[in-house]
This record gives structure tokens, C-alpha cells and sequence, in this order.
């Protein structure tokens, strides 16, 4: 290994040493403009080696105090030419603004990029509505086998976290509902908050965001990356619509099975709730099921069914929009995942609470 | 005298009875390739013959099933992860979408190796290198603030290539780099890598399916066909071979036009 690359400096001769390589170059530019006195010469004739770096080092004293080189031969006087040649004012970055200034665009930027989000998925549902009229006019043009698959990737696959997650619901329901009601010897009443609460909300609810963040993620993605290969473009330019082939089986297959899964979820939250009763309170299935079927109307079951494909719509849209949004690099389709998921789960609900409210004042309690 | 970078050894890769496989699908079957120092090596080969899987295999992203690869007389097989990072700064690759990092800019990119590398590297100079490195890579001044997705296809090559060169390597890959680039761009890319070759004492490895690049500054040509590389020469000496696909490929409309170019060029020269 060669000397690390320095430098001597008397009567107006600068004289490099060592190597001036990018590997061996330490401190030494530091060291350059700390320099005292303005040198007149520079000689190589001393340096082992010399890279782009070095020659930059050294073409940036000979520009700035007009120099002159010696010592160099022909292959370094070309470096040197070359690196004369690369210099021009490159930015590395884009210019950036006051703090203030910054914070005050950021907001801006974020309130019409929200407002845009929303005229943009209300143009979307509306896209949505006028392709499915144009399927309905032409049912041949369905695509069954791409619903087919998307019913098994949304549905099928998703019966067994759902399941889980619901049978532990159902029993976190009953255990919290019995702890608070054995205060007052109700214990008993834990069987109308398990079967109530699961039809008419958390059964809908739980559903909902686990289909979110499992199928709406997904929606996201793939049509963003598709995006991306230009794919999209593609299927455009051959005459198939990206919305009747891609958009309208993820959206009709959610808004077919949320209802599905959602009533699945209840069932099985309300198994789950039946055998803690049986364990911890002492009543028996058949009890269970009769007080079930006395306590829990049958608008609570519509409720939850008449709300589930609209939170579908939701999901399945919010996916799809935010997917089809996506534009030039890899890093948007995260971004893009994100948002549909938080914009899903957020509609889903403020639309909860809207319902809550529609469903009381119409009389089904 | 102040000298360029040189390398301790004149065989700077070496491969030897490399085999590759996916699954049942057998790509490199005893394959063996030299390249020299200072030389530019142009590999070329029908479409699926793993000219990519060649150079992914040589800069130890595709482990090889069997063989020896040594890159500046360090075997590449089973190398430690401290090893394999002095080895990899002294080689720079431009992979064939140019693979820059989209969130950072054309410029930022540049620096990623330096500051990967060499920390102490201040942040005035850092900044200057990867302006000088942006404009002899042939890009625009303007361009070094712009995002990847800003930048046409050409243009990503370029910063690809400057960021490929930010470590001043010694040894070069470039995997298509005139593919998608119009003919005067590709053109002025070749002058551009053939004058770095000169300057930096660069070796090069290119693969390539331009013929008029391989006229133009290749040194020797290494063809791949049936698994291995069934030649390696100047393409005077390959033409002299008697294999089909050699021949076809050379003699073929296309190589013929490339050779005529050549050589008109080289009168050109002369007669001045």
C-alpha cells in the first residue's frame, strides 16, 4: 500500500504526495482550504496515484487561483482536461423553502390532496356504477373466472383468521360482560350482549377492517404495481377495460361476501361467547341458544346484513381508487397501500355511526 | 510521475467450470472466461443464454452451483461478508433499468457509495464529486436535482452509470447500455465508456446486443451459446471460426451494416 495522499506548500509550490485516491484522500480537502497563502505552481510529480477525486482536488485550486500544473504526464493531463470539463453547476437537490413557508404548503398540499382524494373516489364510484350498467346491458361480457378467483383470495382464504379473531371477540364480550353485570347478580343478561352486539356490530365491524387491511391492501398493491409495468396501459391499448377486468370483480366480489363473512363472524363470536357461559356461568348450549333466539330481534340481523355490502363497496373502492392512482415509482405503491387502508377503515366508520344513527330513528332498536 | 489507478494483476476475472441452474432448467453448464485488465469484453448471445446471469453470478448475486469465480484474484465463492465489501468497492455495475433509488435524487444517488464506503468524505466535496461525476456521465446540470421517475429511460442510464463509476472503479459492468437509446445517444455512450476505459484505466465487462457497440470499443468478444462460452476474440478472429450462430450473427444484415460503419469510419480517420 502506497502513502496517504498530502501535500507540501513553500515559496508558492504546492506539492502533492502520496496517493490522491477517493480510498486515501482522509482529510486533505479540509486541509486544502485552511490553506494559507496562494500557491502559483502545482506539482504532481511526487503522487504514486490519481483518480477522479484527486484530479478534482487539484483542478479546484487550478480553477480558482489560476495555476499552473506540472508533473503530470499525458493519461493525467487528459484526467485533468475531463474533470475541467465535468465541472458545471450541478444542484444535488431541489431548491428547498423556509420552515414556515413549508409547513404552511405541507398543510395546504395535504387539505386539497384530501379533497381531491374524495371528488376522486366519489368520480370513481360513479365510474364504477355506469360499468356495471354496461355489464348488466351486456352480461356476456362478465368475467366469471376473474370473480370467481377474486370470491376465494377475499372470501375463502379469509374464513379462518376471521373465524379466529371472531371466536376470541365472542369470548373477551362474555367474560368483560359477566365481570361487569355479576355486580348487580345480571350475569345472565352477558347472552343479550353477546348475541346483540355481534349481529348488529362488531360481527360487521371486526370484518370489515380485517377485510381491509387484508383485501383492500391487496387491491392497492397489485393494481399499483401493475400500474407501474405499464400493464394497465397495456390491457387499454389491446380494448379491455382495466374496469371491467380488473375493478368490477374486486368490487362485487367484497360487496357479494362482506355480507357472508360478516354474518359468519357473528356466528362464530356467538359460539365463542356460548361455551365461556357454558364454562364460566353455567349455562348449558340448548339454554343459549333458546335465550339467544328470545333476546335478539330480527332487525338486528338486518341491520348488520344491510350494512355489510356497503362496507364492502367501501373497502373494494378505496383499494381499487387508491391503486389505479398510483404514478412513477415504487415507493407510491406503499404510500398508496397505506392510504387505502386508512381511508377504508375511517369511512367504514364514520358510515357505522351514520347507520347507528338511520337505524334508531327508524325504530329498530 | 504521477500514475493512474492500477491494478496487482492481469487477469482481473476469472471464471472456470461455472454451473448455473434454475430448478430443472440448467443455464451454465462449464463455462470459463478471462478478462484482462484494462480490457473492454463484450459478451454476447441469443436471448436466454444468461448473459445477466453470467454478471449477476460473477458479482455474487446468483450464488453459482458449481465453479470458481476470482475477481481481482479473490475467489468470490464463500466469501465473507467484510471481504466481499473490499471487493465490491472497486467495481462499479449498471444494471440494465439503471436501478437507482427512486427516493433519493440523481445526484443523491451518485453519493450512496461514497458515503456508504468512505464517511469521512466532507459533505462540500461529497457534493462536488457527484457534481462532476453527474456532468461527465454526460447529463445535464439540471438533472442532478431530479427525481428517478422524472428522468426518460437514456437519461436514468446515464445516472446510472455515474453512480456506477462514484468509487472510481477499477472494473466495470454494464448490462445493455445502449438498449432503448436512440442511435446518436447510443452512439455518444459507447465515445463516453470507450474515453473513461482510456482515462480511468478502466476494464469493462459489457453485455450488449448492439453490434455497432461491439465494432465500435470492444477489445475482445466473448460469445455464449450452448451453456458456455463457445468463443472468446477480436471479431476478426471470430468471423475466422466456422460456427453457425457466430456467423449468422456477424454475417447477418445487421452485422454487416455495423462492419461496414467501422470501416468507413476508420478510412475517415485516416484520410485525415
Amino acid at each position: 500500500m502506497n502513502a496517504p495522499a498530502d501535500f507540501q506548500f513553500d515559496q508558492q509550490v504546492l506539492r502533492f504526495q502520496g496517493e490522491l485516491t477517493l480510498a486515501r484522500i482522509g482529510d486533505l480537502s479540509r486541509r486544502l482550504s485552511a490553506l494559507e497563502g496562494v500557491p502559483k505552481t502545482i506539482d504532481l510529480s511526487d503522487v504514486d496515484r490519481i483518480d477522479t477525486v484527486g484530479a478534482w482536488l487539484v483542478h479546484r485550486i487550478a480553477r480558482d487561483h489560476d495555476v499552473q500544473v506540472t508533473g503530470a504526464d499525458e493519461d493525467v493531463c487528459t484526467l485533468l482536461e475531463q474533470i475541467a470539463a465535468a465541472d458545471k453547476p450541478v444542484k444535488i437537490r431541489p431548491d428547498s423553502s423556509p420552515p414556515f413557508i413549508r409547513v404552511l404548503r405541507e398543510i395546504g398540499d395535504a387539505t386539497s390532496a384530501a379533497a381531491h382524494s374524495l371528488t376522486g373516489l366519489v368520480g370513481f364510484f360513479g365510474a364504477t356504477l355506469i360499468a356495471t350498467w354496461g355489464l348488466i346491458t351486456h352480461p356476456r361480457r362478465f368475467r366469471y373466472n376473474a370473480m370467481a378467483r377474486q370470491f376465494e383470495v377475499v372470501g375463502v382464504k379469509a374464513l379462518a383468521i376471521i373465524g379466529l379473531m371472531s371466536f376470541l371477540i365472542g369470548i373477551v364480550i362474555a367474560q368483560q360482560g359477566a365481570v361487569q353485570l355479576r355486580q348487580f347478580g345480571a350475569e345472565v343478561f352477558a347472552v343479550n350482549l353477546i348475541g346483540r352486539i355481534t349481529l348488529r356490530e362488531l360481527g360487521v365491524l371486526m370484518t370489515a377492517i380485517m377485510v381491509a387491511g387484508r383485501s383492500g391492501s391487496a387491491f392497492a398493491a397489485q393494481l399499483g404495481s401493475m400500474k407501474l409495468a405499464e400493464e394497465i396501459d397495456a390491457m387499454r391499448t389491446i380494448g379491455v377495460s382495466p374496469m371491467e377486468a380488473l375493478i368490477l370483480p374486486r368490487v362485487l366480489a367484497t360487496v357479494i361476501l362482506m355480507p357472508l363473512l360478516g354474518f359468519y363472524a357473528a356466528v362464530v363470536a356467538i359460539i365463542g361467547g356460548g361455551i365461556f357461559c357454558w364454562v364460566d356461568l353455567d349455562i348449558p348450549p340448548i339454554t343459549y341458544i333458546q335465550r339467544i333466539r328470545e333476546v335478539v330481534p330480527m332487525t338486528d340481523l338486518w341491520v348488520g346484513l344491510i350494512k355489510a355490502p356497503v362496507f364492502g363497496m367501501l373497502i373494494a373502492m378505496c383499494g381499487c381508487y387508491q391503486g389505479m392512482q398510483v404514478e412513477g415509482n415504487a415507493e407510491q405503491v406503499g404510500l398508496r397501500t397505506t392510504a387505502s387502508v386508512v381511508q377504508a377503515i375511517f369511512l367504514v366508520i364514520v358510515l357505522d355511526a351514520v347507520f347507528a344513527v338511520f337505524f334508531s330513528s327508524i325504530g329498530w332498536l | 510521475m504521477a500514475r493512474l489507478n492500477t491494478a496487482d494483476h492481469d487477469t482481473i476475472i476469472r471464471v472456470a467450470g461455472l454451473r448455473n441452474a434454475f430448478g430443472e432448467q440448467v443455464v451454465h453448464e462449464g463455462l470459463d472466461l478471462d478478462v484482462k485488465r484494462g480490457e473492454i469484453i463484450g459478451v454476447v448471445g441469443g436471448s436466454g443464454t444468461g448473459k445477466s446471469v453470467l454478471m449477476r453470478s460473477i458479482i455474487g448475486l446468483q450464488p453459482p452451483q458449481a465453479g470458481e469465480i476470482e475477481v481481482f484474484g479473490e475467489s468470490m465463492v464463500g466469501l465473507e461478508e467484510y471481504e466481499a465489501k473490499q471487493v465490491r468497492k472497486r467495481w462499479g455495475v449498471l444494471f440494465q433499468g439503471g436501478a437507482l433509488f427512486s427516493t433519493l435524487t440523481v445526484a443523491e444517488n451518485v453519493q450512496v457509495p461514497i458515503r456508504e464506503y468512505y464517511p469521512e468524505v466532507d459533505g462540500q466535496l461529497l457534493d462536488e464529486i457527484a457534481a462532476y461525476k453527474v456532468a461527465m456521465s454526460g447529463l445535464s446540470p439540471e438533472a442532478g436535482p431530479k427525481y428517478p421517475s422524472e428522468l426518460s429511460g437514456g437519461m436514468r442510464k446515464r445516472a446510472g452509470l455515474a453512480r456506477a463509476l462514484s468509487l472510481d472503479p477499477q472494473l466495470l459492468f454494464l448490462d445493455e447500455p445502449t438498449a432503448g437509446l436512440d442511435p446518436i445517444g447510443a452512439a455518444a455512450f459507447d465515445e463516453l465508456i470507450k474515453s473513461l476505459q482510456r482515462t480511468l484505466g478502466l476494464t469493462v465487462f459489457l453485455i450488449t446486443h448492439d453490434l455497432d457497440t461491439l465494432y465500435a470499443i470492444c477489445d475482445r468478444v466473448a460469445v455464449i451459446a450452448d451453456k458456455h462460452v463457445i468463443a472468446v476474440g477480436t471479431i476478426p478472429e471470430l468471423l475466422a471460426l466456422d460456427h453457425p450462430w457466430i456467423q449468422e450473427y456477424f454475417n447477418g444484415p445487421r452485422g454487416r451494416a455495423a462492419a461496414d460503419a467501422t470501416k468507413r469510419a476508420a478510412a475517415g480517420e485516416t484520410g485525415k
